[in-house]
């Protein structure tokens, strides 16, 4: 998952402070792991040297937890890049689909998009396994069948949570 | 196993008919009303022969004289009642007049007071039909006071129209040509019990009846299985939940038993219903009253037992071949080849029951009534388990033809009970019409015939009453509206002095009514003839010899003429050959025929007239005009209508009972018809919308439906016909009547079978045109 | 949208509603010959309604659905019966085998509906039954066979009139997946040989893997995901 990218999304509902994107993020996805102060120093020097971020203002008393950041139209542009290019499939990425459905929804993008997106590229993935299982041997019928349950397993929650964006748009905006 | 299971499993299906949700609601409810249409079918006519012997007891209660009866002296509790009875249009009127002669007189069954001179009581239905335009004519002929209504105890039917005026003088009217009596009482024993049934009649009316029945006993046990396939899978439903087959048989019967009892219920109204209507109608001049219908309490028990066992009994053999699996229904793939020999055996049977009483017709022998009824049943049931066996046998040789016979015959072979049993009914209707109407066909001659009236010549004859003067009332009946030509006849009857048993009819006309009962050779007035060689005067010849001197009987103190001397007439001398003519009532005369020129006055008196009418047919109501001249000159007289058919009352009853019954049972069974159809065509919504997105075509499809009633229609109608034939031949022969096959009656029962599945099929084509359209393809 | 070059049916901005609720709201919908596109999307979206608007089985409220360079659209009903019976094939999900004829009886129906004789027309049905691997079942009634027999003699069926677009209703939506899956692979293979479009509805991500494209119905709107990306 892309903390930089994450953390660009969250500034584009305004200019913020560190310590508030800290905040910010763990209240959101960071649930069972908060983000260490220092990664987030790290990132905004990183997006700061892109010139995705700008620093807005510092406060008194110095120091990088002080400075407040806001973000560019590059900072704004690369978020929209990223959250419409569709992961990879692989195992497990529901966490990533839902920060960026999540996003998504707080930055006024269509989520359904990127959730079809998403299931466009699962399928082209499930395609070249089944054409590779319709040619292969039993081995390899197998274990493009097991990648194929797990990919299917993805598509499903996709399904699902395109038929509950409404509900999630109520509960992450609220 | 025991009772108190059975009885509550049934009790559990009776639960489930009501409780299984709109389906199940739906489900009782179509057999509820096919049940009781049935029943109340089945308790209309065992009514009708009570209704008929109600109407004959109150005929008797109200009858009043008879021919030859016992003369009683005049006292104050007589009564002198005239008949004046009339026509109207085809209806008859039942009149009389009354006098009481004193304070004790009887009053008629159903009448108050009795009505003044002048005045009368009515029945209801002639008060509506005088107060009509229809009734104008009528009002003219009986022009009396409406002074009451006889009330129901004095009729037999409500839509009878009858009448009783009061009269003045009445006593004086007894003597001459009217026909009346003094009474003391109405209701006389002798008079209500009507001659026996002719037994050719009672098997007739035997067979009526069981040929109506059958059909509805077919058609019950269709209704009960109405929705038989959804109940199937409800039924699976219960094996799911652990009941096993036995259980979900009875249960299944239990729900058949709901639907058979709410039935009876319905029916018990639907025949309340059917009494009131049958109030209201009247069919061929016979109306009733709704007490009338009564069915015997014995049949109405029967009738209240005998559906709700058949309910359970068929569902339970209908089940037979069906296992319910907990996860869905199974018919046995493939049910066993009906099998030919027991279901021969019933048509045989019923042959056997009738075989010993062939011939039996014209000694006067009575037909075992038990040996007719299970006879016909056995023979008509034989038809209901032909079938299945028969449309078995023939759809699996059907070979190759187009799509649509394709898809009906695979269906047919599939399911040929299904279809066997649609058209049951309609064969067994059809199948005992046609034996039915071969027997009406070949007895019809014993009770119909040609009558020897030439109507093209005269349609009505009027006497007129002794001693009145003819020339007068000729001249009335000329100038009634639609009369075209009079002829008038006056008839006497002179003896040889001596020879008191030696009689000529001397017949005094003008040469034009004259020319109508002889060839004359020409004719002036003052010319007299003698008609040789007649049929029935022929021993008379040689009285009407020239010279032969002739004379009117003896005075015998009873006539109104009485007192007066004989009179004599000499045969002339001039008189001239005639040849002997039928006149329009089929008579040939002989004897002396006279123009009045040549006849002394003094013979005139002697003489009765009877007037041949002639009408314009194409005046509306001739016939009433000439009644109300009539009625005018004497209220006694009554005109006579002739006909050229007489037949028989009672077999035309019998005959339109027929034709009346056959009507009701086949339009109930083509609605079962339609409503099974429909059902199965609800059953293959999906399949019919798959069908026709793969394109096919509508007409198909529609062909299709058709081909698979027209398959077994077409072979029911033929084992009916066949079946109905032999029945046919058999009940012939039994009657002693030489066999004939009524070929008409045959293909127009066929026919009229083959037009109920018609229009059943074109009724079912909305429907099934709906079920094509592609939302049964959406649906799911 | 613009139409692409070559395509055999396609469909612009079609509308349809039964009674007041909305089954279409401008769908879309392109294929090329041979090709195999899903159509993906919620139950209640309005794919079926989209594949029986494209077959000709029901006429849109709106919209225009060419074939081959004829207006579907414009066609009678008579006409539309005959493109069905012979340039369309069909298979649903299930119900569609008549009950009273044989298998090989079934796959024969479509050519006897064309005017074949039936010796012909069965004895191209067993060569199309026998590529489906379902020839040993010619003489047994549909109500005799499983479920995944009686889908492949559907599939036979809908191909044995060389169409030239097999309409597929979730076809596979009453098997198990082993079941399915092979339909899907005896389908989309005999399809592809025979150079047959397939429009495929299906809610299964793994029926939908059998398609080279996939098309997205919400809402009653569709969605072309090769277009987008």
């Amino acid at each position: 998952m892309s903390i930089g990218h994450t953390l660009l999304g969250l500034l584009e509902s305004g200019p913020r402070h560190g310590y508030d994107l800290k905040r910010a993020f763990d209240e959101k996805f960071g649930h069972d792991r908060p983000l260490h102060y220092g990664q987030v120093y790290s990132t905004m020097s990183r997006l700061l040297k892109n010139g995705l971020v700008e620093v807005d203002g510092i406060e008194a008393g110095g120091g990088p937890e002080r400075k407040r950041y806001a973000i560019t139209e590059a900072g704004i542009t690369d978020v929209a890049r990223w959250l419409a290019t569709p992961e990879k499939p692989e195992p497990y990425l529901q966490s990533t689909l839902y920060t960026k459905i999540v996003l998504a929804l707080l930055t006024h993008r269509e989520a359904g998009d990127i959730l079809d997106t998403q299931r466009s590229e699962h399928l082209r993935s499930m395609r070249i396994l089944t054409d590779r299982k319709r040619k292969g041997d039993l081995a390899d019928q197998l274990i493009c069948d097991h990648a194929l349950f797990h990919l299917e397993a993805d598509l499903r929650w996709l399904e699902l949570t395109a038929a509950r964006l409404e509900k999630l748009r109520e509960a992450v905006t609220r | 196993m025991s009772v108190g299971q059975w009885s509550r499993d049934l009790a559990m299906g009776v639960r489930f008919a009501f409780s299984g949700g709109r389906e199940g609601w739906t489900r009782a409810l179509l057999t509820a009303v096919g049940v009781g249409l049935g029943v109340a079918l089945l308790l209309l006519t065992t009514a009708i022969p009570n209704a008929l012997a109600e109407r004959d007891r109150r005929e008797e209660a109200r009858s009043d004289h008879t021919f030859g009866q016992q003369e009683i002296p005049k006292a104050d509790d007589t009564l002198i009642v005239l008949d004046a009875d009339t026509t109207f249009r085809d209806m008859d009127v039942r009149g009389r007049m009354l006098e009481a002669e004193g304070p004790r007189a009887p009053l008629p069954p159903g009448v108050s007071a009795f009505p003044a001179a002048g005045e009368m009581v009515v029945s209801p239905a002639l008060k509506e039909l005088l107060a009509s335009d229809d009734g104008k004519l009528l009002r003219e002929r009986l022009d009396y006071r409406i002074a009451g209504t006889i009330g129901e105890q004095g009729l037999v039917g409500s839509h009878e129209l009858a009448y009783f005026a009061g009269g003045k003088g009445l006593a004086k009217m007894l003597e001459g040509p009217a026909s009346g009596a003094r009474i003391d009482s109405f209701g006389n024993d002798d008079l209500g019990s009507s001659d026996a049934w002719d037994p050719v009649l009672l098997l007739l009316v035997l067979v009526v009846f069981v040929v109506l029945l059958m059909p509805v006993a077919v058609f019950i046990a269709a209704a009960v299985r109405f929705g038989g396939e959804r109940r199937d899978r409800r039924l699976a439903a219960l094996r799911l939940v652990g009941s096993d087959s036995r259980m979900t048989r009875r249960i299944a019967a239990g729900e058949a038993l709901a639907g058979s009892v709410l039935g009876l219920v319905l029916g018990t109204g639907f025949f309340l219903l059917g009494r009131e209507l049958a109030a209201s109608v009247e069919v061929f001049h016979v109306s009733l009253f709704p007490s009338y219908l009564n069915p015997s309490p014995l049949l109405a028990v029967l009738v209240a037992l005998a559906v709700p066992a058949a309910a359970i009994l068929v569902t339970i053999l209908a089940l037979r071949g069906v296992v319910i699996e907990p996860l869905g229904v199974v018919r046995t793939a493939k049910p066993s080849r009906r099998r030919l020999w027991w279901r021969l055996l019933l048509p045989l049977g019923g042959i056997a029951l009738l075989y010993p009483m062939i011939g039996q017709g014209n000694d006067g022998g009575d037909f075992n009534q038990y040996l007719v009824v299970g006879g016909v049943m056995l023979l008509l049931v034989g038809v209901t388990a032909l079938l299945p066996w028969v449309v078995e046998a023939v759809v699996a040789r059907l070979g190759s033809g187009g799509v649509a016979w394709q898809l009906a015959v695979r269906r047919l072979q599939l399911s040929s009970g299904a279809a066997a049993r649609m058209v049951n009914g309609i064969a067994v209707a059809v199948a005992g019409a046609i034996a039915l109407q071969m027997l009406f066909a070949g007895v019809e001659g014993n009770y119909t015939r040609a009558s020897q009236y030439d109507v093209s010549r005269a349609q009505m004859g009027v006497d007129v009453p002794d001693g009145s003067d003819p020339s007068a009332i000729i001249g009335k009946y000329r100038e009634t509206e639609g009369v075209r030509k009079v002829t008038a006849l006056s008839d006497v009857y002179l003896f040889d002095r001596g020879n008191e048993d030696s009689s000529v009819q001397i017949t005094l006309a003008d040469c034009a009514s004259l020319r109508e009962v002889a060839a004359l050779p020409s004719c002036r007035d003052g010319d007299v003839f003698a008609v040789k060689g007649s049929e029935y005067e022929s021993a008379s010849d040689h009285l009407a010899e020239p010279g032969t001197t002739l004379w009117t009987p003896e005075p015998d103190g009873d006539t109104a003429r009485s007192g007066e001397r004989p009179v004599s007439w000499t045969v002339p001398q001039d008189i001239r050959q005639a040849q002997p003519r039928e006149d329009p009532t089929g008579y040939e005369r002989g004897g002396i025929l006279v123009t009045p020129g040549a006849l002394p006055e003094k013979l005139a008196a002697f003489m009765s007239a009877r007037l041949f009418l002639s009408l314009d047919l194409s005046v509306p109501d001739a016939y009433d005009h000439v009644r109300n001249t009539a009625a005018r000159l004497d209220p006694a007289v009554q005109p006579m209508t002739w006909h050229s058919v007489e037949s028989n009352d009672r077999y035309a009853t019998i005959r339109t009972g027929l034709s009346v019954g056959s009507a009701c049972v086949l339009a109930l069974i083509g609605a079962s018809l339609l409503v099974s159809q429909l059902e199965q065509l609800r059953e293959r919504r999906k399949l019919l919308s798959s069908l026709v997105a793969f394109g096919t075509r509508r007409r198909t499809l529609g062909l299709s439906v058709l081909w698979q009633t027209a398959i077994p229609i077409g072979l029911g109608l033929l084992l009916a016909a066949t079946v109905g034939m032999a029945l046919g031949v058999v009940l012939l022969r039994m009657t002693n009547t030489s066999v004939r096959v009524d070929w008409p009656s045959v293909l127009s029962m066929t026919g009229i079978g083959a037009g109920v599945v018609l229009v059943v099929t074109l009724l079912s084509l909305p429907p099934l045109l709906k079920l094509m359209r592609p939302d049964g393809l959406r649906t799911e | 949208m613009t139409i692409p070059a070559g395509s055999l049916l396609t469909a612009q901005d079609l509308r349809k509603a039964y009674g007041p609720t909305t089954a279409l709201d401008g769908g879309e919908f392109s294929i090329h010959p041979g090709e195999v596109v899903a159509v993906m999307g919620p139950s209640g979206s309005g794919k079926s309604t989209l594949l029986h608007c494209l077959a000709g089985i029901v006429m849109p409220d709106s919209g225009t659905i060419m074939y081959n360079g004829r207006e579907v659209t414009a066609m009678g009903d008579a006409e539309r019966s005959a493109l069905r019976r012979t340039e369309f094939g069909f298979v649903f999900q299930f119900g569609q085998l008549v009950p009273e004829l044989t298998c090989v009886e079934n796959v024969a129906l479509p050519l006897r509906l064309n005017g074949s004789s039936r010796k012909e027309a069965e004895r191209t049905a067993l060569a199309w039954m026998e590529r489906l691997e379902v020839d040993d079942l010619r003489k047994k009634r549909p109500g005799e066979v499983s479920g995944g027999q009686g889908q492949r003699v559907a599939v036979a069926r809908s191909l044995v009139t060389n169409p030239r677009v097999v309409f597929a209703d979730e076809p596979t939506g009453a098997l198990d997946s082993f079941n399915g899956e092979r339909v899907m692979e005896l389908l989309t293979d005999a399809a592809r040989s025979a150079n047959a479009a397939v429009v495929l509805v299906t809610h299964e991500a793994r029926v939908a893997a059998y398609s080279d494209r996939e098309i997205v119905v919400r809402d009653g709107k569709s969605r072309d995901m090769e277009r987008v990306v």
